[in-house]
């Protein structure tokens, strides 16, 4: 059986999420916004030890800008429904 | 990728609302079980009331109500097709859940001397109970999983329970988002409370995430129920809500009702007389908005400065806080403008209307050692409370069957092939992305689907899911988060299949917009009055069966039963 292939293409897109670099502490081992995500949509970049949106999949619920221990998480509204 | 594997007595799966609950109470009733809370996302801020609630939707509180009119008032509100003894167990033990979350640090509003400050918006009795300050009910849960020391692991995704070669339920099978390994998790008992099928309908922004629901609630629950051999009831009950157009937080009358707000037509004119959810409201909300009155708005700008500081602090730091957001960015103010609503995506939630597992007032599904709660388990209209005392049910009722049986024998062949289908995704070469393949499924759900429900469509609809069934032999993962979002798109299949099924069975109309039947204008209750029943059959096919209403334990009247039949409010004619 011969598997069928499939041709792919990179989208960008604008996330909703946005992460203050000054104020982000993951390099010091925080990772709140990422633990309390119910999408799984961040992570830690290990490279700068900072935290961002891996994933444009948000239900803009807040929980990771509410429990971020610096104040560097902003949630806004995904573009689509602005 | 590894495969573990591990046994306990009890396990709960989904720990947002009914789950903890469960968990806690079935340590609670076998204090040397080994309880385990298996979540997809983390305990902490999980499922629908992560970031707390604005109140409780259904409280019977006595000197408000009794649990016989609740009961009353659901059966009207449901047209009549409820297992009243499943709701009437719910209204009983509602207040003592109540208190017992007061105990436990949960904030509801009391007035002066103490009492619960209990709100009306239904249409016949008195059942709100607002909690503006309820931003920490997740906290609190959370506390009482610590102090029962329940066992809890974050990140795993149940894929299908397993069934023990007697037909007893055996455990479940998951697999980690962060790692891809494969968990074999055997238990005596399984309590399943996964919450609604939040992502079946696409949103009309098309941003597949942005649901009324929590959209980590794919409706795994339902496809794993359905798989494992339950009956599911209530299906073509489609959950539809009324939503500030293009965001996805209720208008909320119910927050904003008791302070003066109502729902109105773009003349400003009230059209419903209750803004209590049902399908017969939405049915009045599809006519206003599709007719020459439309849009439908919520009106807030009459009431004083005071009241609207006041409903914005509610409604923009509870619940779903990022309204306020949405409403800067449009530059609505409640002061100065009416705001513009919409209907939701449909969905299945029996936590709003009445689709889910079968469950009796023990919390039991049909299949043994199996226990259902919260939106996922059929108790119409059981919002969040009706989680918590379901859930405290399923617990109970978990335990005990755990005390009594041993873990039931599983072929090994089952185990081989869920770890083949859940690895498929990751360890094909190129293939679909997930992404692509859930937009456009969803798709063909809102132009097959969504009512009102027209018979050939709902037909061309399945011919379209049976295509997407090859296309998840496609599926390609890069990861192990996009290989959650694939096994999401083989669960919101099943409930796509189950919704066209059980709509097309139930050959006329009922419940409003919900199940609203071109070609069978007409309510038949010569031959409908009964539950609509889909499962999986002998011959591996998914089926439908009537089954027959149980004899009602409180009496209705006339006037009662048609109480939610008449909700539009008509203006007398005005002679010229
Ligand atoms: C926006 C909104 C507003 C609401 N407002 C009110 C209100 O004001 N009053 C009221 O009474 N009710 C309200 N409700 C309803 C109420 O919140 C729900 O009925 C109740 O919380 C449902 O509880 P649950 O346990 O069934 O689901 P949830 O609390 O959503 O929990 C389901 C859990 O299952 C997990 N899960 C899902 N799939 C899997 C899987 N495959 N493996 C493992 N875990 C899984 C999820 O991550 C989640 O934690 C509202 C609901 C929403 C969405
Ligand atoms: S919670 Fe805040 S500080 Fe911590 S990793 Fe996330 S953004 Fe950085
Ligand atoms: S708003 Fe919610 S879904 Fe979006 S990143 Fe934050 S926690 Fe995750």
């Amino acid at each position: 059986m011969s598997f069928p292939t499939f041709s792919l293409a990179q989208q960008r897109t604008s996330v909703p999420v946005r992460i203050d670099d000054e104020k982000c502490i993951a390099d010091k081992g925080c990772t709140v916004c990422v633990d309390v995500c119910p999408l799984d949509v961040l992570a830690i970049d290990l490279t700068r030890g900072k935290a961002y949106m891996a994933f444009d999949e948000c239900w803009y619920c807040m929980p990771c800008e509410k429990d971020c221990p610096t104040g560097a998480v902003q949630v806004d509204i995904p573009y689509l429904l602005r | 990728m590894n495969t573990i594997e591990r046994e306990v007595d009890v396990l709960v799966i989904g720990g947002g609302t009914a789950g903890p609950m469960a968990a806690v109470k079935a340590k609670q009733a076998g204090p040397d079980l080994k309880v385990l809370l298996l979540e997809k996302a983390h305990v902490k801020r999980s499922g629908a009331i992560s970031m707390g609630m604005d109140g409780l939707n259904n409280a019977v509180v006595p000197g408000f109500a009794t649990p016989e009119q609740y009961v009353r008032e659901i059966t009207a509100a449901n047209d009549g097709i409820v297992n009243q003894k499943t709701i009437l167990a719910y209204a009983e033990n509602s207040y003592a859940m109540i208190e017992e979350l007061d105990r436990w640090g949960v904030k509801f509003e009391k007035d002066e001397t103490g009492d619960y400050a209990m709100r009306k918006v239904h249409h016949m009795g008195t059942y709100v109970l607002p909690m503006p300050e309820g931003h920490d009910i997740k906290k609190v849960l959370y506390r009482q999983l610590k102090k029962n020391r329940i066992e809890i692991t974050n990140r795993l995704v149940a894929t299908r329970l397993i069934v023990g070669e007697d037909g007893r339920i055996a455990g479940t099978f998951a697999f980690d988002c962060r790692t891809g390994d494969f968990h074999v998790v055997r238990a005596k008992s399984v309590v399943l409370a996964c919450g609604a099928a939040g992502r079946l309908g696409l949103p009309a922004s098309g941003y597949l995430f942005g649901t009324y629901e929590n959209p980590t609630n794919a409706g795994d629950g339902y496809s794993m129920a359905y798989h494992a051999g339950a009956e599911l009831s209530g299906i073509e009950c489609f959950q539809i809500n009324p939503l500030i157009k293009d965001y996805n937080g209720p208008a909320c009358a119910y927050v904003t009702g008791p302070f003066g707000g109502y729902t109105t037509n773009s003349r400003g004119e009230r059209f419903i007389e209750c803004d209590y959810w049902s399908g017969q409201m939405m049915q009045e909300f599809h006519n206003e908005l599709s007719g020459g009155n439309g849009p439908v708005f919520l009106k807030l700008d009459h009431l004083a400065e005071e009241t609207i500081s006041t409903i914005e602090t509610i409604l923009h730091t509870n619940e779903r806080p990022s309204r306020g957001r949405f409403h800067a960015g449009r530059g609505t103010d409640y002061r100065e403008r009416m705001v513009e609503m919409h209907i939701s995506e449909i969905g299945l939630c029996s936590g709003h209307s009445a689709s889910g597992v079968w469950v009796d007032e023990h919390a039991a599904t049909t299949v043994p050692g199996l226990y259902s709660a919260g939106d996922m388990a059929c108790v119409p209209h059981n919002y969040m409370l009706g989680a918590f005392v379901y859930g405290r049910f399923a617990g109970v009722s978990a335990a005990r069957h755990a005390q009594v049986h041993s873990h039931a024998a599983v072929a090994a062949s089952q185990i081989e092939a869920e770890r083949q289908r859940v690895w498929a995704p990751l360890l094909r070469e190129s293939g679909l992305p997930p992404a692509q393949v859930e937009y456009k499924l969803r798709r063909m759900v809102n132009d097959y689907l969504q009512p009102p429900k027209v018979t050939k469509k709902m037909q061309l609809g399945l011919e379209r899911f049976e295509a997407i069934r090859e296309d998840l032999d496609l599926l390609h993962a890069r990861n192990p988060h996009e290989l959650m979002r694939a096994m999401e798109v083989h669960a919101i299949r099943d409930c796509a299949e189950m919704a066209a099924r059980a709509s097309l069975y139930r050959t006329e109309s009922r419940w409003g917009l919900y199940h609203a039947r071109v070609d069978y204008p007409e309510r038949n209750d010569a031959d409908w009055r009964v539950h609509v029943q889909l499962h999986k059959n002998a011959a591996g096919e998914m089926a439908c069966f009537k089954r027959p209403l149980e004899p009602y334990v409180i009496a209705m009247d006339q006037d009662e039963h048609a109480a939610y039949q008449k909700l539009r409010i008509h203006k007398e004619a005005v002679p010229a």
